[in-house]
């Protein structure tokens, strides 16, 4: 059942991912600058694509590694067209602070 | 008869010639408008003259009417209801239709001269053919709900050609007294054809009589119910008791318009109604009881009315529900030919009567005040003389045409017993009125000296003058075919004539009292208004109280304002449209309005702009779908899921 290298249980694998997890979500939270958020998603996207290939792994099924590369595919774009957008909101603003880029607001 | 009649092009024709000037009217010439527009009866009278050459063609009891012509495409199939686009031409439609047209066209070429210097000429060419339309499809439907198509259009041409002069508020408010009167007259229609569909399970005319014929059980109860449905109907249409008061109000229209739909056509078409569902009538007496009085009732009070208006046309008007009244008196003593011979020479002299009337308003620059009148006979020869052959005509003097009808539904009447004794007594003095009336109308417009010297008149068009001589000769002979041929003719459409006397001459001896009392009419008014003009003064200040009752038309307008009106519009503006309108649907829309208002206004807390709130509501979201699907509840909780898919309805 255990084919991980020898020793190392699933659910280190996975308290792994959940920490990284919670980490991005904290950080996402918590910062106030928009390229640490735009960071701290990517540590989201990064933890799920852990738990993906620990999974994997453990049950022979190529499906989670192929679904790890579409999610690194779009997380590529996703950081190019992401960074534009930061780029044009600086260059609008002059600020990054999440908090002030409000123009949705009611 | 050879070949088809195409009698469905003679309602399209007029159709045909609204839609051109209707739609490009305004942006063609003049001549052209005018050409259409009486192309389009003219072609239409035509297609009637071939039927009808083509059915006399076979002697008088011609074989081959009734002749019907039907749409292969259907109308209405629903169940065991079948309603066909049908045409029926037989001996009354043909009638109908020859006047219809024919005074039709007739009054087409006078608006041409009358309306030469109007506004909206085109607009109003293209109304009259739509009503040639609406009143060929009503002559000529064979099922009730045909005729009831061509009986709201023809609703719908009198509405738009009352309200002609738009700008006018009187002639816009008259329009729409005419049709909301009309309107409850309607209702009395669609309530008998909904109980003739639940009796019947047809609306043919043709398939009820044959049904009616069937059965003798028919007799009173449900059909004396449709036929007094039917009846109001009529009275709405054909101006009765207690419906009239549209038609006075009505001469705010056009002068042609007056005669053709509000003397001539339109207004008769309850009369033709009636003869078109005699067999109804004929199975159930005292509906007949009621057309009858309703009748009579309306001949002499409308004829008191007229006595003393001033205006020209409301005096035409109020003569036009008297005379209406004697056709329904026809009907109700089932002598319907007699009827329909009335309505027939009735057209003829009262168009003539209400175009000469036109030509005199026109002549002395719209006035319609007869006190302002006078001494036109040597201005205005032509419209004198033939204005002449119809006040003769109506006031029934031999051998003008009103004599022989109007004789034969007073003689129909007279044969009836003793209630009849009464309506023809009641007809009777209604003659007496209605000489006087006539003549008055005549003394005071032709006789005499001018009373406003600043008029000066000039004698109408050609255009006009040519359909009045035409309508004169008619009103003159049109009632030499008698009423005998005239009724063996119509019998397999409208019943047998009713029965002769016993007593001998007794035809004779009605026809000269009638006479003489239309000379005693004459005679009355020649002294009051030629003689001795002062006198009529004289005589109204004599009885006040009864002039001024008849001068205010029985305040029957104010007494339906007070009873009927006012209620409604009190009802209408604070139970319909404060409490209804204003309290339960405004208030119900203002309760969903404001629910919504109040929950956007708490949940707009959420739409607070500020990204990291968002991802945070998000955050927790999902921490409490993911604490839902983890945590074992019934070990935590028993039950509580039990609870969760009670609350969840299931």
């Amino acid at each position: 059942m255990n084919s991980l290298s020898q020793g190392v249980p699933i659910s280190w694998y996975l308290l792994l991912s959940a920490v990284l997890f919670s980490l991005g979500v904290v950080g996402f939270l918590i910062k106030r600058n928009l390229i640490t958020v735009f960071m701290s998603i990517e540590l989201m996207l990064n933890a799920v694509n852990l738990s993906f290939v620990t999974f994997a792994h453990e049950w022979h099924a190529v499906k989670g590694q192929i679904f790890v590369f579409f999610v690194m595919m779009v997380a590529a774009a996703e950081a190019a067209v992401g960074l534009a957008i930061i780029i044009a909101v600086f260059r609008a603003r002059a600020t990054l602070a999440v908090d002030r880029i409000d123009l949705m607001k009611l | 008869m050879n070949g088809p009649l195409y009698i469905w092009m003679i309602p399209l024709l007029p159709f045909a010639g609204f839609l051109l000037n209707g739609i490009l009217g305004s942006r063609l010439p003049k001549w052209l408008v005018t050409t259409i527009a009486l192309l389009a009866p003219l072609a239409a009278f035509a297609l009637v003259l071939n039927a009808a050459r083509s059915t006399f063609g076979d002697g008088v009891q011609s074989s081959s009417l009734p002749y019907v012509e039907t749409c292969p495409m259907g109308w209405i199939n629903a169940g065991t209801l079948h309603i066909d686009f049908s045409f029926v031409l037989d001996q009354l439609s043909l009638i109908m239709l020859l006047v219809v047209t024919g005074v039709g066209f007739l009054i087409h070429i006078y608006s041409v001269g009358y309306m030469a210097h109007e506004e909206g000429y085109s607009r109003y060419f293209s109304y009259l053919n739509l009503f040639l339309f609406f009143m060929t499809v009503l002559v000529l439907a064979g099922n009730a709900l045909l005729m009831f198509v061509g009986w709201e259009g023809v609703g719908l041409a009198s509405y738009l050609l009352i309200g002609f002069y738009f700008k006018k508020d009187s002639a816009a408010n008259a329009g729409k007294k005419a049709f909301i009167v009309n309107r409850i007259g309607d209702f009395g229609f669609l309530i008998g054809m909904f109980l003739l569909l639940a009796n019947f399970g047809t609306l043919t005319f043709s398939e009820i009589a044959t049904k009616l014929g069937q059965d003798p059980g028919w007799q009173g109860g449900v059909v004396t119910v449709i036929a007094l449905c039917l009846l109001l109907g009529a009275a709405g249409k054909s101006a009765q008791l207690p419906l009239y008061i549209w038609l006075p109000d009505a001469m705010e229209g056009p002068t042609p318009v007056s005669a053709l739909i509000h003397a001539a056509t339109m207004v008769t078409a309850g009369v033709y109604m009636i003869a078109r569902t005699h067999v109804l009538f004929d199975h159930s007496p005292f509906a007949l009881g009621v057309v009858a009085i309703v009748g009579a009732a309306t001949a002499l009070f409308a004829a008191t009315i007229g006595l003393v208006q001033n205006d020209i046309k409301r005096v035409l008007a109020y003569s036009t529900i008297s005379q209406l009244g004697y056709m329904f008196l026809g009907c109700g003593v089932a002598a319907y030919s007699a009827a329909i011979f009335h309505l027939m020479t009735h057209a003829f002299f009262k168009a003539l009567l209400f175009l000469a009337a036109g030509s005199v308003i026109h002549a002395i620059g719209g006035e319609q005040d007869l006190r302002k009148m006078g001494g036109l006979r040597k201005k205005l020869p032509i419209t004198f003389w033939t204005m002449t052959a119809a006040v003769l005509a109506i006031a029934g003097f031999f051998p003008f045409a009103g004599f022989f009808s109007k004789d034969a539904i007073l003689y129909a009447a007279y044969l009836r017993g003793p209630g009849g004794m009464a309506l023809w007594f009641v007809g009777l003095v209604t003659a007496l009125l209605t000489a006087f009336y006539m003549f008055r109308l005549w003394y005071l417009t032709f006789m005499g000296e001018a009373r406003s010297p600043e008029i000066h008149p000039h004698e109408s068009p050609w255009s006009m003058l040519g359909p009045l001589v035409v309508l004169a000769l008619l009103s003159v002979g049109g009632g030499w075919i008698g009423i005998e041929r005239f009724a063996a003719f119509l019998a397999p459409a409208a019943g047998v004539r009713t029965a002769e006397s016993a007593v001998p001459h007794l035809e004779l001896i009605l026809s000269i009292a009638a006479v003489l009392v239309a000379f005693t009419g004459w005679f009355i008014a020649d002294l009051l208004y030629r003689q001795k003009p002062a006198q009529s003064a004289q005589l109204a200040a004599a009885v006040p109280g009864t002039y001024k009752l008849l001068a205010n038309k029985y305040y029957v307008d104010e007494v339906y304002g007070a009873t009927v009106v006012k209620p409604l519009l009190g009802f209408s503006k604070y139970v319909l449209g404060w409490v209804v309108d204003v309290g339960l649907l405004g208030g119900l829309a203002w309760l969903l309005g404001g629910i919504a208002m109040l929950s956007g206004a708490i949940l707009q807390r959420w739409q607070s702009g500020n990204l990291r709130s968002y991802a945070a509501w998000l955050a927790a979201g999902a921490a409490a779908l993911l604490l839902f699907v983890l945590v074992p509840w019934n070990a935590v909780w028993p039950d509580s899921m039990h609870l969760l898919l009670k609350v969840a309805g299931r």
